[in-house]
């Protein structure tokens, strides 16, 4: 397997990530020497292995369905790049 | 003073013969002395921290102190901690003051444990060198040409050079433990599961675990009395019976089953490295355990198998960064998207940049088989080589790394061969078990080397407790590097 640049644009626009033609042939080069080494993988026989998605078998735990938190949209709304009237403001999306 | 175990600390505390003040006053004054030379604190806040100290003081004089209180301890920058810049090594949080606690630090502020300061690291913990903080790299207190380690290289430096007495830590694929290696302390990552995540900055969420960096195993057994329990708030903490860490240290080590894997000795270990890892090994011989050869068949794909599974997950915990609700948004742009993309742009490092795009590569529509999906598999198969490795042995030991610390710049421009250097950190993340590092030597080039021990599930206790064994016959952990005495 080999990425071509226009796949490294491809991935780096679904991660929401600008890169242009320079940086992409950058992070081409290592991108595919990182799936050379992944590659590995592919030698191993797994037919019939569980896939592990977790170091411990866990359960999801249940709880009463009640308000624990408390308002701190002040707090938190301080820390924003740009808020008005308590919204946070973002460029236009629908014309 | 500086070079008092916690246990020391805390006994001087107790019996009035200094205060909180006095010790973060010195612990301050020597970070201020010797940071700006190795950039191992982000933040630092002396006004801060001694109005912790203050209330800590106020509490002993109400006979309200527990076992450290009054102790200081510095915290990686990726635990959000109220009122402190938590930037996580990157410039998208460069500007981002935590509005809330991290559990560990409810914990340590319960247990009356003043702030130092948030520590250096690489950033969103990718990396194995510190190199890719944007706050700048941190230098080995043993040899500034040498790198302490990632991704919690400013806490290693810290308490080598004694700028903190203890610090926490978050270990992913060796976090914790390479960089205790390469700066010659004392690290434990523990069981998955056992320290919440709550408030932790995401990395790869089912692997990120918190824990103790110090420098020795009792030190750590105490920080773990802390750092450990329950949290409702981290959907995979364990409930758990509280324990007692420290409980075992004592226990004698004869009969002790140590299991060497072959794995972890072959060609791509140092020769330097190798040498001082065979001696502590021939130190517990010594000590009264025995040593029996075993293999990890699977562990030579865990570093594959972690560059699938880690990235993964990060680029979906990594989507948040948005410009949107907190930190980094870019001066410029035409519409949303282009505010996304340029906000991640700007505000992320390389390093990361790749992550998310292989992240985001294997989980697209038509590779989750053969990537995600396959990597998931050889996880169980790691996992299961170690569920066979523990009905030989009580321990598996090894080197923490191949090598002692590497120059800054090395392993810079090649990504794959930094990948390496985490070799034999990797498997127990992904399996979930304990493991810790501990100083046992130097190289050639007089920087230290850290003996990896590996335990079963939740046997924390023991693991200290070897350690601590090793510890009392043994000083490496009490040297201090040249010229910082």
């Amino acid at each position: 397997m080999s990425l071509s640049i226009d796949d490294v644009k491809r991935i780096a626009h679904l991660a929401r990530i600008r890169v242009d033609t320079d940086e992409a042939a950058r992070y081409q080069t290592q991108l595919n020497d990182i799936f050379h080494l992944i590659e590995q993988m592919q030698a191993i026989d797994t037919t019939g292995i569980e896939p592990m998605a977790h170091a411990r078998d866990l359960h999801q735990r249940l709880r009463e369905d009640m308000v624990t938190e408390t308002d701190r949209r002040e707090a938190f709304q301080a820390i924003a790049p740009q808020v008005e009237a308590g919204l946070y403001l973002v460029p236009k999306v629908i014309e | 003073m500086l070079n008092l175990s916690l246990r020391q600390l805390a006994a001087l505390l107790a019996e009035g013969k200094t205060s909180s003040v006095e010790l973060c006053q010195d612990y301050l004054e020597r970070i201020e002395r010797l940071n700006p030379g190795l950039n191992a604190f982000i933040t630092v806040d002396r006004a801060r921290t001694l109005a912790e100290a203050r209330a800590a003081d106020q509490r002993r004089a109400q006979g309200d102190a527990g076992p450290l209180t009054g102790v200081p301890i510095a915290h990686k920058d990726i635990f959000c901690a109220e009122g402190w810049p938590t930037t996580c090594g990157s410039r998208m949080l460069a500007n981002f003051v935590a509005p809330y606690d991290a559990h560990v630090i409810e914990r340590c502020k319960a247990a009356g444990m003043p702030t130092l300061g948030k520590t250096n690291m690489d950033e969103f913990a990718m990396g194995s060198s510190n190199e890719t903080s944007f706050f700048g790299p941190v230098k080995n207190p043993w040899d500034e040409r040498a790198v302490p380690g990632g991704s919690s290289g400013g806490s290693a430096a810290a308490v080598a050079a004694r700028m903190a007495p203890a610090a926490t830590g978050t270990d992913t694929g060796g976090s914790i433990r390479q960089p205790a290696a390469l700066c010659g302390i004392t690290g434990l990552k523990p069981t998955y599961g056992l320290v919440s995540r709550y408030g932790m900055i995401a990395f790869a969420s089912s692997l990120d675990q918190g824990g103790p960096m110090a420098a020795s195993a009792e030190d750590c057994a105490l920080l773990m009395n802390v750092l450990a329990g329950f949290d409702a708030r981290d959907s995979t903490s364990l409930e758990r019976p509280v324990e007692d860490y420290t409980r075992e240290l004592d226990r004698p080590l004869s009969g002790l089953k140590i299991g060497l894997p072959q794995e972890y000795f072959g060609a791509g270990l140092a020769a330097d490295a190798g040498r001082a890892v065979d001696a502590a090994i021939a130190e517990y011989r010594r000590l009264g355990a025995e040593t029996v050869d075993i293999s990890l068949p699977n562990s030579r794909l865990s570093v594959p198998v972690y560059y699938v599974l880690a990235p993964a997950e990060a680029s979906s915990n990594l989507a948040r960064y948005d410009g949107v609700r907190y930190g980094y948004r870019a001066p410029q742009y035409t519409d949303l998207t282009d505010m996304y993309e340029r906000t991640r742009a700007e505000g992320l490092g390389d390093e990361v940049k790749r992550r998310i795009m292989i992240g985001t590569y294997v989980l697209s529509h038509g590779y989750y088989d053969a990537y995600y999906l396959q990597a998931q598999k050889l996880r169980r198969l790691i996992a299961r080589d170690f569920a066979e490795a523990f009905r030989q042995c009580d321990v598996i030991m090894g080197p923490t790394a191949p090598t002692t610390a590497f120059d800054l710049g090395a392993k810079r421009a090649d990504p794959v061969e930094m990948y390496l250097s985490d070799i034999y950190t990797i498997a127990v993340n992904l399996a979930g078990l304990p493991a810790l590092s501990i100083p046992c030597g130097f190289g050639r080039d007089g920087r230290p080397v850290g003996l990896q021990l590996i335990g079963d599930y939740f046997s924390e206790a023991r693991l200290l407790n070897i350690a601590h064994q090793y510890q009392q016959a043994t000083d490496w952990h009490t040297m201090t590097p040249r010229g910082l005495e």
